[in-house]
């Protein structure tokens, strides 16, 4: 795993955690929004948080693709999963989402077959083992995993298979930060641009946020080395009054991205005119359905789907969480109508998410975390 | 973090009123998560076995009940085995069953003696599955030096079960006079594991041939009873020992906390964990900390004696590998702590049900 090991090494670590403290000017507080769900999750696992000075924080962003499913879209799911023809697959983390009834995993307890799966590929192969069998991808993912959902349906098509349909939940991360940015009490000073999208989407995309917002990005890899170092180029930046994209995830994402993948997307997609988020509303232009031409495919098209929407509740205030606005305990239901067993936002869904994280250890400072830690 | 503002103690007040509030089970059903030794499992036994059965024998939820026959110390255990596939490399559910009730005897500090064996059959199963699923048990209790002395068959219509499953239960004998027991751990304390971590689970995963890598990689599954005589004849300082199965290493560390109202302090770097587990749970973005091992165990124990205590399981075959990954402190209460390899800070929960793989 030597691979690995090279970005995570505590003494490089050490040696640029120094380099952003002295780039910090006295008395200013600086927050950064990681986009990324996968980059939270860095952070988390690795304690990344304890490198950075106490007037550095990040803000976990809108990029864990399955928690901001909204709850009509995995009930719609159910729906047709309760089709007794039906074998629905999907991928693992989507299975603890909850829609209005409970999760996935709640409807396999009454009778659904929702099974894990690796890629959508495994479904196809499910799919052909099957042929009696309805097989429905519960398709979910920012531009990351969009390609392989538009692949499988190529691959689908040119076999002909007839019991093989996607229930496409894509989304586009583009619109979702840009809605962060259009809100008017911003209180970001930039972003870590999320690395596996970007393989796809490449940088550009991005350009917008220096130029009409003045924000800067960097494109971030996801081990914790990758991470500090994008803090810096930010920090850096900040400090010499430059504000671009810079792409710290080159030996990875190409500044053009990917142009089969997005080939591949264009060829079997398009956007919707709108999608809900969950706890961010309805945005527009922010997800992909199967086009006409692969209707065939589109399990919206082949069951009936009811389409309800559940709507949030009033109180649910993840939109300002998000932005950096409100911590957790301010908004109005935490802790009442919202907790980790029982979640309404996104926030709440994953164990990393800025609610429930609170919710959790909350009573805990970092500090007291730190100290105890180190101990003995 | 600043002190926190009245607002904010208040909303912390409540969440901590709802966290001591009674275990409750929401779903009207049972889910998989119910079965994952993480929170769902301990709710669902808090709130429905232990509020059905409650006594002081059930109470501490140990992994073996233990009392007096007579002028007799006993520990009692019963473990059910659902695994899928039925033969992985490095064993199978036959091995699986034996050694997972004796192991939860040993770490009792029981020395085990009976085993019974029960087996719910699909119709339709191999003859020659259930003879090797037999055969090895026999096998795995010779080596565990324990007798099957009774048991019992069922045969289910096909499509009921999922070929064979098998339950054991058995009696062993306490004839020491260590109290153990995961309350019992006090600040100062040091942690201990038996070897290298997760190899059951992972070898599973991928036996489940789901995911298209080979990994040299086989299950841990063993008889820990003469490991843990060994331990127990060389220290007397041993607080508690748990098998790490379900849940992992993480689930036991937690279980510790909690139990003893104490803070268990974690070094990642000092955990060990073999390349072929630490990649393929990399690729399927899992945690091993929260894997199953079926031959490890997870060992606390008076700090002082904490080097004697790894030289005696080092000293053992299947305690080779075995390392000290921790300590206890006071505070935090109820936590476990990791310093992880790249030298930050986190806090080790308990999952709610089984490691999910992530996709993003
Ligand atoms: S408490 Fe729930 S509804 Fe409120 S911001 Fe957090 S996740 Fe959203």
């Amino acid at each position: 795993m030597r691979f690995v090991d090279e970005f995570r090494d505590a003494e490089k670590a050490r040696a640029l955690s120094a380099k952003i403290t002295s780039l910090c000017e006295p008395g200013r507080q600086y927050k950064f929004m990681e986009v990324c769900g996968g980059h939270t999750h860095t952070i988390y696992k690795h304690g990344l948080e304890d490198y950075l000075p106490e007037n550095i924080q990040l803000v976990h962003g809108p990029g864990c693709p399955v928690c901001v499913i909204p709850m009509g879209r995995v009930d719609d799911a159910i729906h047709i999963a309760r089709r007794p023809d039906v074998l629905m697959t999907s991928f693992g983390d989507m299975m603890r989402v909850p829609g209005s009834g409970g999760n996935f995993f709640d409807s396999n307890a009454e009778g659904t077959n929702i099974r894990m799966v690796y890629s959508p590929l495994d479904s196809l192969k499910i799919a052909r083992q099957n042929p009696d069998t309805q097989v429905v991808f519960m398709a979910i993912g920012f531009e990351t995993t969009t390609p392989s959902t538009a692949m499988t349906v190529l691959r689908a098509a040119e076999e002909g298979l007839e019991n093989f349909s996607v229930f496409c939940n894509h989304v586009t991360i583009i619109p979702a930060i840009k809605a962060i940015l259009d809100s008017p009490d911003l209180r970001l000073d930039g972003f870590l641009g999320p690395g596996h999208v970007s393989t796809v989407i490449g940088c550009r995309p991005y350009e917008f946020i220096p130029r009409d917002y003045s924000r800067p990005v960097v494109v971030a890899g996801f081990e914790p080395l990758d991470i500090l170092q994008s803090i810096y180029q930010l920090m850096v930046q900040l400090r010499e009054g430059r504000c671009e994209v810079e792409n710290q995830y080159s030996r990875v994402v190409p500044w053009d991205g990917n142009i089969v993948a997005l080939r591949a997307i264009a060829q079997v997609m398009e956007l919707r005119p709108y999608f809900e988020w969950r706890g961010l509303g309805f945005i527009s232009h922010s997800a992909m359905r199967v086009k006409d031409s692969y209707a065939d495919f589109d399990a919206e098209r082949r069951f009936a789907v009811p389409g309800v929407r559940v709507a949030d509740p009033k109180a649910c205030q993840c939109g300002e969480v998000l932005k950096g606005v409100l911590k957790p305990w301010e908004c109005k239901v935490f802790g009442t109508a919202c907790t980790p067993e029982t979640p309404i936002g996104t926030c709440m869904v994953s164990p990393e998410g800025a609610c429930a994280a609170y919710y959790n250890f909350g009573r805990f400072s970092r500090q007291r975390v730190r100290e105890a830690s180190h101990s003995s | 973090m600043s002190a926190p503002t009245d607002r904010e103690q208040q909303v912390l007040d409540r969440i901590d009123k709802a966290r001591r509030r009674r275990a409750k089970v929401r779903e009207e059903r049972v889910t998989l998560a119910h079965g994952s030794g993480g929170k769902a499992t301990q709710t669902l036994v808090e709130a429905i076995f232990l509020d059905a059965f409650r006594n002081p024998l059930l109470e501490p939820l140990e992994d073996a009940a233990t009392f007096t026959a007579g002028e007799t110390r006993l520990a009692l255990t019963t473990d059910s085995f659902v695994v899928s596939p039925l033969f992985f490399p490095g064993g199978d559910i036959g091995d699986l069953a034996v050694n997972g009730t004796v192991n939860d005897l040993a770490v009792s500090g029981a020395r085990p003696l009976y085993l019974t064996a029960g087996f719910i059959l699909e119709e339709g199963f191999g003859i020659e599955d259930l003879v090797r699923i037999v055969h090895s048990m026999r096998d795995a209790a010779e080596r565990a030096g324990v007798d099957v002395v009774t048991g019992d068959t069922k045969v289910v219509q096909r499509g009921k079960a999922d070929g064979c499953y098998v339950n054991t239960a058995g009696v062993g004998v306490l004839e020491h006079s260590h109290a153990l027991g995961v309350a019992t751990a006090k600040p100062g304390d040091a942690v201990l594991v038996s070897g290298p971590i997760g190899e059951h689970g992972v070898t599973i995963m991928l036996a489940r041939g789901e995911l298209d890598i080979d990994a040299d990689l086989e299950s841990d599954t063993a008889p820990l009873n003469g490991l843990v005589a060994d331990l127990l004849g060389a220290v007397d300082g041993v607080r508690a020992m748990r098998d790490a199965t379900r849940g992992g290493v993480a689930t036991i560390l937690n279980e510790v906390a909690k139990a003893a109202d104490v803070a268990v302090v974690v070094d990642e770097n000092a955990i060990p964990v073999r390349d072929e587990v630490r990649g393929a749970s990399e690729l399927l973005g899992i945690d091993p900390m929260y894997v199953a091992c079926e031959g490890r165990m997870v060992v606390v124990v008076d700090g002082a004696q904490a080097d004697a205590a790894l030289a005696a399981l080092r000293a053992h075959p299947l305690g080779e590998g075995a390392a000290k990954i921790g300590r206890i402190v006071d505070d935090p209460p109820g936590l476990v702590l990791l310093n992880t390899a790249f030298g930050g800070t986190r806090i080790v929960d308990l999952l709610v049900g089984d490691p999910l793989p992530r996709i993003c």
